[in-house]
C-alpha cells in the first residue's frame, strides 16, 4: 500500500524474484498449519458452513452473518498482509475485530505494496499463510479480477456502495480513499503553501517533498496526477504534472527525500505532499514533538482515489475473509478508518443516515465540490506517461 | 621428471614405487568430492534456479489482454533503450567512481594504518572499517539526511545551502557510497600491506630506487591483484545497492537497481515484473563483464608472485 521500503539491494531483489516465481521460497510453514488453520473449512464437514464459506458470495449464502460469525470463529484465525497500522486507522481496526469476534489477525509486512499482495495471492496458493484479503490501489483490483484471483461476496452493505466504486459481481469493492493534500510544518514555515501554484515560490526551496517515488508510491503517483490537474492538465494528460516537477526541481524545491514522520521531524521534509489521511494523522503525534503539522487540500489539484478491497479466491480462511468486509463495511469498521482521517465509502450513505461518528468528521480536512473519478484507461494511460518520463523530470 | 633425468631400472622402479602409492593413498583416503556436494546443492538451488527463472521471465512477454505468454527479445531490447538504458549507464557510471575514488582514499588510508606505530590506531580504524563496511540502507540514508541535508545539522551550521550545497545529487549519492565502500577497501587491502616485506624496501633503497620508484615497480604491482579485488569489490557493492538511494535521492540520481524495484513492486506499475527480469539480467552481464575484465588482469599480476 504505502510505497515498500524494501531493505535489500537489487541483487537480492532480482534472486528474490525468481524464487518466489518458480514458487519455491514459502514452503515452510504449510504443514503444520494446516492441521490448526485450513482443516476445518475443508475437512470439518459437519458444521457445513465451512466448506460453504468458500463459495458464498454473501452472509445470506451461509444463512445470515450470525451463522458466518460462526464459521468464522470456528476457523479462529484471518492472515492479512500490507495493512500498516498507522495507515487509515488499521492498527485500532485489527485490534476491535480482534476483541469483537475473538479471532486472531496475523498480520504479515505491513509495509508491503499492492503488487506484493497480489504475488503473495500467487506464489502462496494453497498454503495457510497466503493472504485471506486484500487491501489494493483499484487498478491492481480490475488487474488482479482479470486474472481471476478474487472470489465474488457482497457485504451487506453492498447496495449502498455507489456503482462506480465497485465491481458488479462482487470481485472488489472501494473501502476508503482520501485526497491528495499537502502537509506542511507550520512551526518552521511561516506561510504554509495551500496550492501548487504556492509550491513554486522561493521561499519553499529545497523543502518541498513526497512520500515516495511517484514511479512505485500510490499517493505520490496521485501528487502528480493532481498537480497535472493544477497545471491545465486532466485525466487523460499527467504531462502538465511532469512539467510542474521539473519545474519545481529546477527552482530548486523539489527533495527527493522520501517523507517519513522521521524526516519531518528532523525538519528535513518540511512540505510533504501525500494523502490527506496521511498528514493529517501525522499531526497529533508530531503534536507531541512539538511539530504544528497543517494539512491542506490545495484547491487547484484536487484528486480523490479510493483503495480496494478483494477477497482471496483460495483463502485459506474463507469464512474470516468474508466476515473481516463485513466489519469493514458495517457502520463500526467504517466510523474506524474515518476516525484516522480516511473517507469511507459509505460516507455519504452513512450522514444521509445518522450512524456517522460526526466528531470524526469534522476532524476531515475540508475540501469543497464532490469528487471526480479517472477511468481505468486513464489511469493505466497516465502511469505509462509517467513512468518513461518521471526520471527525465527530475533526474541530473 | 624424474624419469627424464634418469634411466633404466631406476626409473622404471620409480615408476613402481608411485604406482604402488598411488594404490596405498587411494585405500586410505576414500575419495574427496563427495564434501563438497552439499555446496553444489546449494548453489544450485540458491544461484540456480532464481537464475533460471530469471532467464525465462527475461525472454517472456505476456500480451496484458489476452494474458498469453510468448519468448521474445521484446524485454531486453526496451532494457536497452531510452530511460531504462540511461539507468544502467547511471548506475554503471556511479559504481565506477564510487569504485576508484573509494579504493584510491581506502589505500592510502590503510597504508596510512599499517605504518603506523600506534596498535590502539590501527585496531580502532580496522574495528571502525569492519562495523561501517555494513552499514547501508535507510538508516545510512537518514544519517546522511540528518547531517548533511537541506535541513541537515552541518548544512545548517556551515551554511553550506547557500554555497550551492546538496546532498542529493549525483555527487552526494557517491559520497554516501564512500561511506560503506572506503572502510571495505581497508579491510581489503590491510592484510595485503601487512605482506609487503620491509626487505623489499630496503633492498630497493640499498640499490639506489626512490620512494616512487620503489612503489611504481615494487609495491603497486605486488598489491595490484589485491586493489583489483578491492575495486570490483567496491563496483559490485555500489551497483547492487538500492535502498540508501531509495530513501535518500529516488529517481533524481538513475539508478538501475530503483528502476528494477519500480518494476517489480510497487503500487503504480502494473505487469511490468519481466522487465524488472530483463534489466536483472542486464546487471548480470554487466558484473560479468566487470569480473571478465578482472579475472585475467588478476591472473598476470599474480603470477610472478609465485
Amino acid at each position: 500500500m504505502i510505497t515498500s521500503r524494501v531493505r535489500f539491494a537489487g541483487l537480492a531483489a532480482l534472486l528474490l524474484a525468481g524464487a518466489t516465481a518458480c514458487g519455491a521460497a514459502p514452503t515452510t510453514a504449510a504443514p503444520s498449519n494446516t492441521a490448526s488453520g485450513a482443516a476445518p473449512a475443508a475437512s470439518d464437514s459437519s458444521s457445513g458452513a465451512g466448506a460453504a464459506a468458500g463459495t458464498a458470495t454473501s452472509a445470506a449464502d451461509l444463512g445470515g452473518l450470525d451463522k458466518l460469525v460462526e464459521a468464522a470463529k470456528q476457523e479462529g484465525k484471518l492472515h492479512v498482509i500490507a495493512l500498516p497500522p498507522d495507515w487509515a486507522n488499521y492498527g485500532k481496526i485489527i485490534e476491535a475485530f480482534k476483541a469483537k469476534y475473538g479471532i486472531e489477525v496475523e498480520s504479515e509486512t505491513p509495509d508491503a505494496a499492492s503488487a506484493d499482495e497480489i504475488n503473495a495471492v500467487k506464489t502462496r496458493k494453497g498454503q495457510d499463510r497466503a493472504p485471506d484479503v486484500l487491501d489494493i490501489g483499484q487498478s491492481f483490483a480490475i488487474s488482479g479480477a482479470a486474472e481471476g484471483l478474487f472470489a465474488p461476496y457482497k457485504v451487506e452493505a453492498w447496495d449502498k456502495i455507489p456503482a462506480n466504486q465497485k465491481e458488479p459481481s462482487g470481485l472488489w469493492f472501494n473501502d476508503y480513499g482520501g485526497y491528495v493534500s499537502i502537509g506542511c510544518d507550520a512551526k518552521k514555515i511561516t506561510k504554509c503553501p495551500e496550492t501548487f501554484a504556492d509550491l513554486l515560490k522561493p521561499e519553499y526551496k529545497g523543502k518541498v517533498a513526497m512520500n515516495g517515488n511517484p514511479t512505485k508510491s500510490g499517493s505520490a503517483f496521485a501528487g502528480v496526477y493532481a498537480a497535472a490537474l493544477s497545471n491545465g492538465g486532466s485525466f487523460d494528460d499527467i504531462q502538465p504534472g511532469l512539467e510542474f516537477f521539473k519545474k519545481l526541481k529546477t527552482a530548486g524545491n523539489f527533495n527527493p527525500v522520501e517523507t517519513t514522520p522521521a524526516t519531518i521531524e528532523k525538519g528535513e521534509t518540511q512540505i510533504s505532499i501525500d494523502w490527506d489521511y496521511n498528514n493529517a494523522a501525522y499531526a497529533p503525534k508530531l503534536a507531541d514533538k512539538g511539530l504544528d503539522w497543517k494539512t491542506v487540500i490545495p484547491s487547484d489539484g484536487k484528486y480523490f482515489q479510493l483503495y480496494a478491497q478483494a477477497i482471496n479466491k483460495d483463502a485459506p480462511h474463507p469464512a474470516a475473509a468474508r466476515l473481516w468486509q463485513e466489519f469493514l463495511y458495517s457502520a463500526e469498521g467504517q466510523n474506524l478508518y474515518l476516525g484516522g482521517f480516511a473517507r469511507p465509502v459509505l460516507l455519504p450513505a452513512m450522514k444521509a443516515d445518522g450512524s456517522v461518528d460526526k466528531a470524526a468528521e469534522a476532524n476531515l480536512p475540508p475540501v469543497e465540490g464532490e469528487p471526480t473519478f479517472p477511468t481505468d484507461a486513464q489511469i493505466t494511460k497516465a502511469k505509462e506517461a509517467l513512468a518513461t518520463g518521471w526520471g527525465a523530470a527530475v533526474g541530473g | 621428471m624424474a624419469t627424464e633425468i634418469t634411466s633404466g631400472p631406476g626409473a622404471a622402479g620409480d615408476g613402481v614405487r608411485a604406482r604402488a602409492g598411488g594404490r596405498a593413498a587411494k585405500r586410505a583416503l576414500p575419495p574427496s568430492w563427495p564434501a563438497v556436494v552439499p555446496l553444489l546443492v546449494f548453489v544450485a538451488l540458491a544461484f540456480g534456479i532464481p537464475a533460471v527463472a530469471l532467464l525465462l521471465g527475461a525472454f517472456t512477454v505476456t500480451d496484458p489482454r489476452t494474458r498469453i505468454s510468448s519468448l521474445s527479445t521484446a524485454n531486453l531490447t526496451e532494457s536497452l533503450r531510452g530511460n531504462y538504458l540511461a539507468t544502467l549507464l547511471g548506475s554503471v557510471q556511479l559504481s565506477a567512481v564510487v569504485a576508484v575514488l573509494g579504493a584510491v582514499l581506502g589505500a592510502f588510508l590503510a597504508q596510512a594504518v599499517v605504518t603506523s606505530r600506534s596498535r590502539a590506531l590501527r585496531e580502532s580504524v580496522l574495528s571502525a572499517s569492519g562495523v561501517l563496511a555494513n552499514f547501508g540502507g535507510v538508516p545510512l540514508a537518514f544519517l546522511w539526511v540528518a547531517t548533511l541535508g537541506n535541513s541537515g545539522v552541518v548544512t545548517s551550521a556551515l551554511g553550506l545551502g547557500e554555497a550551492g550545497w546538496s546532498l542529493y545529487s549525483f555527487w552526494g549519492l557517491a559520497l554516501v557510497y564512500m561511506y560503506f565502500s572506503v572502510p571495505l577497501m581497508v579491510l581489503v587491502l590491510v592484510p595485503a600491506l601487512d605482506g609487503l616485506k620491509t626487505q623489499w624496501r630496503e633492498a630497493a633503497s640499498n640499490s639506489g630506487a626512490t620512494a616512487w620508484q620503489y612503489w611504481r615497480y615494487v609495491g603497486v604491482p605486488v598489491l595490484a591483484p589485491s586493489l583489483l579485488g578491492g575495486v570490483v569489490l567496491l563496483f559490485g557493492g555500489a551497483f547492487a545497492a538500492y535502498a540508501t538511494a531509495a530513501a535518500m535521492t529516488g529517481s533524481t540520481v538513475p539508478l538501475v537497481t530503483l528502476q528494477i524495484a519500480d518494476a517489480l513492486t510497487g503500487n503504480v506499475l502494473i505487469g511490468h515484473e519481466n522487465m524488472a527480469l530483463a534489466l536483472s539480467l542486464d546487471m548480470i552481464v554487466v558484473a560479468g563483464l566487470v569480473m571478465a575484465v578482472y579475472l585475467p588482469l588478476q591472473r598476470r599480476s599474480t603470477r610472478w608472485l609465485r
